[in-house]
């Protein structure tokens, strides 16, 4: 069964999403995501999303969700490389997804990511 | 329906070609003295002849259903022409209306004089000329229309594009100048070119200068709170600025808020995102 793999950096777990997510894929990868948290104590996720073309209101909220879940783990969670189409889809949507940290890139949101963890 | 009187208006045209020609251009000038500048006599004369000749054709072919008969599509094509001329130049609907109604007045007066002491030729003359010219002025009004309709979907298409410019003003920052009334489609637009441009440059910052926008009610703000979401989930941060003092007073009458940060000029705008991107800006004078 396909999974999304979640790679440990240092402090932070990167996730990398490459290929279309369909409900039960990201249903899975929420709950692994919740258990590599508590497993490894990350401070912080990033994920990648740039290969994203095609968002649904379903894995627009599973993104709020996880972002939720991983900060009452106590990790940060950064998405990043959101295509214009797809923010402009779940503007439309009604989704603006609050409270959750966005960057352009990986760079980019490595370093809000460690802005964030020293304000912890 | 093939009408045996016809034949007499085809001759009285014939014999009188000259004459109707002159009266008509002599009425439609008279119709079109504000606007002497902008014809030449050439332009009428070569009109009026070659719709003269077509009429005098199309009635030949004893088919007299303007609207849908193929013989009446040469003469149509030629007013559609002269008619998108002159509605482009700028004249009235009664103006290009006056090209058939003057024609139609010089005709039925020849007509008149020739046939005068036969009320039965007249009858049915006048009935089938009637509902052609009624025909005529109608497909003139519609040309008329019709082209000022492209000029205005031509405009508006070259608004759209000519409004959406988003500007560079520094490494990471970008600005985008509105103009005008958000609706939205250019909503749409401005939000495309914007995040487009953030993806190209990597700009961490873009500032929305609402000075060009002549009223924020709730749903030009809504508009404005989407492109500001929608940067915000490319992981860009958006300032407002080019807010006037009775826009402030509205949108707060209204109970409208950005949730960004808002600043009453570019300029203001422009030093807030210099220091979250993280340059300073000093003066050496020490002004």
């Amino acid at each position: 069964m396909e999974r999304i793999p979640i790679l440990k950096m240092g402090d932070y777990l990167l996730v990398s999403i490459q290929i279309d997510m369909h409900d039960k894929l990201a249903m899975d990868l929420k709950n692994d995501l919740a258990e590599k948290i508590s497993k490894t104590s990350a401070k912080g996720v990033l994920i990648d999303i740039s290969a994203l073309e095609v968002v649904d209101s379903f894995i627009g909220r599973m993104l709020g969700s996880m972002s939720e879940i991983s900060k009452v783990l106590g990790a940060e969670t950064v998405i990043v490389g959101m295509q214009p189409a797809v923010a402009i889809t779940l503007v439309e949507l009604g989704l603006s997804l609050k409270g959750i940290h966005t960057a352009l890139n990986v760079e980019k949101g490595i370093k809000l990511l460690d802005e964030l963890v020293k304000l912890q | 329906m093939p009408d045996k009187h016809i034949k007499t208006v085809l001759e009285i045209i014939k014999k009188n070609k000259n004459d109707i020609l002159n009266v008509w251009k002599n009425n439609l000038w008279k119709k079109l003295e504000y606007q002497r500048d902008l014809l030449s006599d050439n332009e009428i004369e070569k009109y009026a002849e070659d719709f003269l000749n077509l009429f005098n054709a199309a009635i030949k072919s004893e088919d007299y259903d303007f609207m849908s008969s193929e013989e009446w599509d040469a003469l149509k094509d030629t007013v559609t022409q002269l008619i998108h001329r002159w509605s482009s130049q700028g004249f009235t609907i009664r103006e290009t209306g006056s090209f058939v109604t003057t024609f139609k007045d010089a005709l039925y007066n020849k007509i008149k004089e020739n046939i005068e002491k036969n009320p039965d030729v007249i009858l049915s003359v006048f009935s089938i000329l009637d509902r052609l010219f009624t025909d005529l002025a109608i497909f003139s009004v519609e040309a008329h229309v019709q082209s000022r309709d492209e000029i205005i979907s031509r405009q508006q298409k070259e608004i759209l594009e000519l409004s959406t410019p988003v500007i560079t003003l520094w490494k990471g920052i970008l600005a985008i100048p509105l103009i005008g009334t958000l609706d939205s489609e250019r909503t749409q637009m401005v939000m495309e070119a914007l995040l487009q441009k953030i993806v190209e440059t990597g700009s961490d910052m873009a500032i929305i200068d609402i000075t060009g926008v002549p009223a924020v009610d709730t749903e030009v703000a809504q508009h404005i709170i989407k492109t500001i979401n929608a940067a915000r989930l490319m992981g860009a941060d958006c300032i407002i600025s080019g807010i006037r003092p009775q826009i402030a007073q509205t949108m707060v009458a209204l109970g409208v808020s950005f949730d960004v940060t808002t600043k009453a000029t570019l300029a203001d705008a422009f030093s807030v995102a210099l220091k979250r991107v993280g340059f300073q800006i000093t003066n050496e004078n020490h002004e």
